[in-house]
């Protein structure tokens, strides 16, 4: 009997997992047919720009002081703890080829990602996600206008078009907020800090690789967030699920999509 | 918001991206600093290059004066054909001395050259006949650890040498 009870709960635990698992299989599936239907849709977030271009200035524009700010204070953090371990071995020269590489390579593309998830992931996820509890959603349907083409492609391109650009100021200005440290404050060289950084910073290796992962990211995390919004369950709960799970999905992807593109580009 | 005040504001993020990507590639990158003019090209046979890379500097008392354009093989004289691109205003001696340093102790290696007497100067085209090579660590150490071990091999061979008389004076024979 007590065997038999234990058997039981095996197999409901199993079958739980099992169900999980379909269910996210399931979620991934319907992500990739929302991804396609946007790339078919798009053309009308291309002929009536002004749909993009307003969501370029809510997503894009609307997130440069939060990028601005943490990127000139990630760059000031970076010179101080490279400028420690640097100065150890006589090169804290080097600090401009820290600071720089760094932010080219990994920081700058990454962490604009994930601010850009938090601050412009949650807020597409709220949105489509309360159009949809509202059903302005099914009244355009109702209206024979497409959803997809009119709601969902604009704001995919305005995030993919605002992540590159983003990421390239993020980088730009943590490497100014890198030289203030550096240079004014700790008495580095001047000359050696940009002329280190401009001997190894390669354009095409490095921030071209940095433009390559930003645009990866943006589709990435435009992406999760308009999917969430539109899947998730038409009650305030399910659309307060929906911007949690934004962020958590979109963090993670990001940050696994980060080691799978770093390992491609860096084979020599 | 008024359309055309979201137009301004796109207008000015845009352009903060495309001046930040420019300052990246200009002031961060070396787009700029790889260009050097007119130069002149010539080359250099190394029996071993050691870690020098295409595009390393090469130098002279310190400053740059051009580029490592390529490194090939040689297959019948076994040696490495450095090419360098040297900016025309800087003409060397025919008798340049060409050798492959290492800045400090662990960083990347340039080509440093050590001007000559004589009056011709190297043409586009010429090739520069003293080298020398790059400093190996490791045959550097080997060399040492085999000078040493043939010094105190001497060193054991000469004690011997000089106790032999006395011994082969004490033989029994």
């Amino acid at each position: 009997m007590i065997k038999s009870n234990l058997f039981v709960g095996i197999m409901q635990l199993l079958g739980g997992m099992g169900h999980r698992m379909i269910a996210r299989v399931w979620r991934l599936g319907a992500g990739a047919r929302l991804f396609f239907l946007t790339i078919t849709y798009s053309g009308e977030s291309f002929r009536r720009f002004h749909l993009t271009l307003r969501e370029i200035y809510f997503t894009g524009v609307m997130s440069l002081l939060i990028i601005v700010v943490s990127a000139f204070f990630v760059g000031m953090v970076l010179a101080l703890q490279g400028y420690n371990t640097l100065q150890k071995y006589g090169s804290s020269e080097a600090i401009g080829v820290l600071v720089a590489l760094s932010l080219v390579r990994e920081l700058g593309p990454v962490v604009t990602a994930l601010l850009f998830a938090g601050r412009a992931g949650t807020a597409i996820t709220a949105e489509i996600g309360l159009m949809k509890t509202t059903e302005q959603l099914s009244a355009m349907e109702m209206m024979a206008v497409n959803p997809i083409a009119r709601v969902v492609a604009p704001r995919f391109w305005a995030g993919v078009i605002s992540m590159p650009i983003l990421a390239a100021l993020f980088s730009m200005v943590g490497v100014l907020g890198g030289y203030l440290v550096a240079v004014p404050l700790i008495g580095v060289d001047d000359g050696a800090f940009w002329s280190q950084m401009q001997a190894n910073v390669d354009v095409r290796v490095d921030i071209i690789n940095g433009v390559i992962k930003s645009v990866v990211f943006g589709v990435a995390c435009t992406m999760i967030a308009l999917f969430e919004g539109f899947d998730a369950p038409p009650t305030a709960e399910g659309v307060s699920h929906a911007t949690t799970r934004t962020v958590v999905i979109s963090s993670l992807t990001v940050l696994g999509l980060d080691f799978v593109l770093t390992s491609f580009m860096l084979v020599v | 918001m008024d359309r055309t005040t979201i137009d301004l504001w796109v207008g000015v993020f845009v352009a903060l991206g495309v001046a930040a990507l420019l300052g990246l590639a200009m002031k961060v990158g070396n787009l700029t600093s790889s260009k050097i003019g007119e130069t002149y090209s010539v080359n250099a046979a190394f029996e071993n290059v050691g870690g020098l890379k295409p595009n390393a500097p090469v130098k002279s008392a310190g400053v740059v004066v051009g580029r490592v354009t390529d490194i090939t093989f040689d297959a019948k004289t076994y040696e490495a054909i450095v090419n360098l691109k040297i900016d025309q205003r800087y003409a060397f001696p025919k008798d340049t001395f060409a050798n492959i340093y290492t800045a400090g102790l662990l960083g990347e290696q340039y080509i440093g050259l050590e001007a000559g007497g004589e009056d011709d100067v190297l043409k586009n085209g010429d090739k520069i006949t003293q080298t020398q090579d790059a400093v190996v660590l490791e045959k550097m150490i080997s060399q040492f650890l085999y000078n040493k071990a043939s010094e105190s091999k001497s060193d054991a061979d000469a004690k011997p040498s000089d106790t032999k008389p006395a011994e082969l004076g004490d033989a029994p024979f």
